[in-house]
């Protein structure tokens, strides 16, 4: 983090988001990012929940229960 | 997450059935859309019950008066047209951003920050920077019209397509036309303004609103919030997306917005000329007004012939409905903006089909 603008990480894609709508931003913050910048701060544990969801559907995509035919 | 998703579904058939009638929801929010249609969710809701796509989508709502006006900007040799990608591809006049390229300087931009370093890398030219969006994007075009007051960028300027989403459903409910029985709320404008915004809408309308998160089962239990609050006769405020959304939204977002813009007047696609709906820079930052600076009249135009993306917009029509559907307007060769940007209920339905639904 610098000034107005911190370096983001999202599943392991990296890019420069500005803080200037979120100055309370600390580093190691979980953030919401729009159009470049920070918005909000993200409840971790809401997160966390959503990110389960997300893996629990990858891995039912990936179990071979389609149907086929 | 299964039985979240088969619990929220058998609160909504249940409550579909007691009301005995079509229930229409409209979602104000693109990125909705795209998730609903993505995610098949209208394939396991009753057959009575219609999602209709609202205003959500910031390049559908723009009205052709200020896409034909980008287009005539383009055509100036002394200007960079700075635009988000959605925009390059909407047609006005025959033409769109992208096919003027060849002549034209267009470059695109994934933020309000980039198109202000534009200006500064190209001192001989005018950037242009064409602001779409609602209270999401606003704060970031209002962040670098101060950025570019502070350091005096004189080859710098904004035209703001700026819009607010509450009149714009205050708008719609006055409609005489209007089937809306609820709507699910946007979840990032929430972000900035608040769920609290939306208050008026129940009370003035009595209508349920109901903000939700982007997720299908975070989107399917919104709906059956909403059913919840039908059937039982009442409306209410709430968020179900609570990790990012708060009563009171982004205070430091707001401020900069309230310090560069001021609402104004202004027309929208489908919608027509709606009060206090618009964000105009204010006179502090008016030699950043691309409107000012190239002595624009804001008027509204014509849709290209044929082109229902007005009535789609409203919820009047499902996008079938349009005889350009999938004949003359495809993603490949757009007529409306409801087909061009990826958020575009057109631009949705084309892709994902017209899904099986169940028996009403």
């Amino acid at each position: 983090m610098e000034a107005d603008r911190a370096v983001v990480d999202a599943m392991g894609n990296r890019w420069k988001a500005k803080t200037t709508l979120l100055p309370e931003a600390k580093l190691g913050d979980l953030v919401l990012v729009h159009a470049g910048f920070a918005i909000s701060l993200v409840d971790e544990e809401e997160a966390r929940k959503t990110w389960q969801l997300l893996a629990e559907i990858s891995e039912f995509e990936q179990t071979p229960n389609k149907v086929s035919g | 997450m299964l039985d979240r998703i088969n619990k929220a579904q058998k609160l909504i058939d249940a409550a579909c059935e007691a009301l005995g009638r079509q229930i229409n929801i409209m979602e104000v929010c693109g990125t909705h859309t795209v998730s609903i249609f993505r995610n098949g969710i209208r394939s396991i809701l009753p057959g009575s019950l219609k999602l209709l796509s609202g205003p959500g989508c910031p390049v559908c709502v723009t009205d052709q008066g200020y896409i034909d006006t980008i287009l005539e900007l383009a055509d100036r040799r002394d200007c960079i047209i700075a635009t988000y990608g959605d925009m390059i591809r909407v047609p006005g006049k025959g033409w769109s951003l992208e096919t003027k390229r060849a002549k034209a300087d267009v470059r695109i931009v994934l933020s309000s920050e980039d198109a202000l370093q534009l200006a500064r890398d190209n001192p001989g030219k005018t950037v242009v920077f064409i602001a779409v969006g609602f209270e999401t994007t606003a704060p970031a075009t209002a962040v670098v019209a101060e950025e570019a007051a502070a350091e005096s960028i004189g080859n710098f300027c904004i035209l703001s397509g700026h819009k607010l989403v509450v009149p714009a459903m205050r708008a719609l409910l006055a409609g005489k036309n209007n089937k809306i029985d609820a709507f699910l709320c946007p979840g990032h404008v929430s972000v900035i303004i608040g769920y609290g915004a939306f208050g008026e809408i129940v009370e003035d309308f009595g209508r349920p609103c109901v903000v939700a998160g982007f997720e299908a089962v975070q989107i399917i239990e919104g709906l059956a919030e909403i059913f919840r609050q039908l059937s039982s006769g009442r409306a209410e405020l709430k968020s179900m997306y609570p990790a990012v959304v708060t009563e009171k939204g982004n205070a430091a977002a707001q401020r900069v917005i309230d310090e560069c813009f001021e609402p104004a007047d202004g027309y929208w696609r489908g919608l027509g000329q709606i009060e206090k709906s618009t964000l105009k820079l204010k006179d502090e930052y008016a030699r950043f007004d691309a409107f000012k600076r190239f002595d624009i009249t804001e008027a509204p135009a014509e849709e290209e012939r044929g082109c229902r993306c007005g009535q789609v917009l409203c919820g009047l029509i499902e996008p079938p409905e349009c005889a350009l559907f999938g004949q003359t307007c495809t993603p490949q060769d757009p007529v409306g903006p409801c087909m061009v940007s990826s958020e575009g209920a057109c631009a949705a339905w084309f892709k994902y089909g017209r899904e099986p639904r169940r028996k009403p």
